[in-house]
């Protein structure tokens, strides 16, 4: 049984406007809404919530991280899809503008009390942040 | 016959014409450009979407969620006919198609219908008809947004899950290319379990029997899943619906330059005749004049 698993993950990232990665990869971390858990090919069927922050995945030794925020991850032995509600490569983030976007959020949120718009600004805040995390890292790591 | 300044006249108000449909042509060809651009982005996304959820309700009950339950058809059964048309015309037969699809569906159904329209165009004909409108959704288009289209979900899911209706449909223009538009009829509530298709190595055998490990919980999952999956589905349609309009418009403003083109030659050569005419007449009377002397 063992040599019929398959030995490479077909990855795919989506987000609602765009496809970001559709490639063959080694191994992938997923940030679930439980915390984050990594797949190797031959996973067992999976349904997941996903959560904010960091996923990466790899390929050989080459690791790739991307920014992403809420959806859902299908994962299969041989394929995992994640549908993302927002979702960035590391190498697109644009510092400046997460930061002005974190402050923007946080300013939002220090002044506005109607529920429905701080919800968004919290959404906004939190975004902006792991793509700030998300860059930061990526930036060291290289 | 008529005079000389009126065919003049007549020449220019077809060229005037003629510029004007030759600017909304290009204003089209340009919009269009960006909708195509836009459903290219966004068609990766719903067809995924489709696949996880085609491979989901392959393998749980119907049960288990209320947008996969079929409900058995009562006396009181009801369906939700969404018509996708534009806001404007001079886009030839591109709203008459969806409405005349829509037309066919409703009077084919076996339960009574009720309509949600989106597009001013759809409003101003079933409007008028007396059909009995659930909701109406006008001047989306100008700025299409993801949120318009979870308006237009919300108050699907809201109608359906309130048991107003029973089955959701919704009528839209497909955009195949820039020549042909095709009207499609797509049953979106309840999401129906026969999509599944499957493809490449899930064909596999056994592959499918499997059941997922689900983290959270199903019942949470799916509570997210299936809305998303809606809204989705209306925005994917939506976009369609936006880049087949201007492919149909960019047509019909072609079409319209062509024949304005045509009929300023045809204008042309007759003034001419007309002139050549007059002037031959007056020649004539000349000639004629001067023999008589």
């Amino acid at each position: 049984m063992a040599d019929s698993l398959p030995t490479k993950i077909q990855l795919q990232v989506v987000s609602a406007d765009r496809s970001l990665v559709n490639e063959t990869v080694d191994e992938v971390q997923i940030p679930g809404s439980e915390g984050y858990f990594g797949v190797l090919p031959g996973h067992t069927p999976l349904l997941a919530l996903l959560g904010a922050g960091e996923l990466w995945y790899r390929q050989g030794s080459e690791f790739h991280y991307l920014a992403m925020a809420f959806g859902f991850a299908e994962v299969q032995p041989d394929r995992v899809t994640i549908l993302a509600e927002f979702a960035e490569r590391a190498d697109e983030i644009d510092l400046a503008r997460a930061e002005a976007a974190k402050v923007r959020a946080e300013n939002r949120l220090s002044s506005v009390t109607v529920d429905m718009d701080a919800e968004r600004a919290r959404l906004a805040l939190l975004k902006s942040l792991i793509r700030l995390q998300v860059a930061t890292r990526a930036k060291i790591r290289s | 016959m008529p005079s000389l300044i009126d065919l003049r006249r007549r020449v220019r108000a077809v060229k005037n014409t003629q510029q004007i449909t030759k600017a909304m042509k290009m204003v089209a060809a340009s919009k269009l450009r960006r909708a195509t651009e836009r459903i290219m982005n966004a068609r990766p996304y719903a067809v995924q979407m489709q696949r996880v959820l085609a491979s989901v309700a392959a393998r749980v009950d119907s049960s288990v969620h209320p947008f996969l339950a079929v409900r058995e058809r009562t006396a009181t059964s009801r369906t939700l006919v969404i018509v996708v048309t534009g806001d404007k015309g001079l886009c030839g037969s591109f709203n008459t198609n969806v409405i005349k699809g829509a037309g066919q569906y409703i009077t084919s159904a076996t339960e009574p219908c009720t309509l949600g329209l989106v597009g001013r165009k759809g409003r101003e004909f079933f409007g008028r008809r007396g059909f009995s409108v659930l909701f109406e959704q006008i001047g989306i288009f100008q700025k299409l947004k993801f949120d318009d289209a979870k308006v237009v979900a919300r108050l699907a899911v809201d109608a359906f899950t309130s048991g107003e209706v029973d089955k959701v449909v919704l009528v839209f223009n497909e955009f195949k290319s820039v020549m042909s538009q095709r009207v499609v009829v797509d049953q979106l509530l309840p999401i129906e379990p026969h999509e599944v298709v499957l493809e490449g190595p899930a064909a596999k055998a056994g592959d499918s029997q499997v059941d997922y490990l689900y983290e959270p919980a199903p019942e949470k999952i799916f509570e997210q899943l299936l809305p998303r999956y809606v809204e989705v589905q209306v925005y994917r349609a939506l976009l369609e619906s936006n880049a087949a309009f201007f492919a149909a418009q960019m047509t019909a403003m072609d079409t319209a330059t062509k024949n304005s083109a045509e009929m300023i030659s045809s204008l042309t050569l007759y003034m001419n005749k007309v002139r050549q005419a007059a002037i031959t007449r007056e020649i004539i009377e000349v000639v004629s004049g001067a023999q008589a002397l």
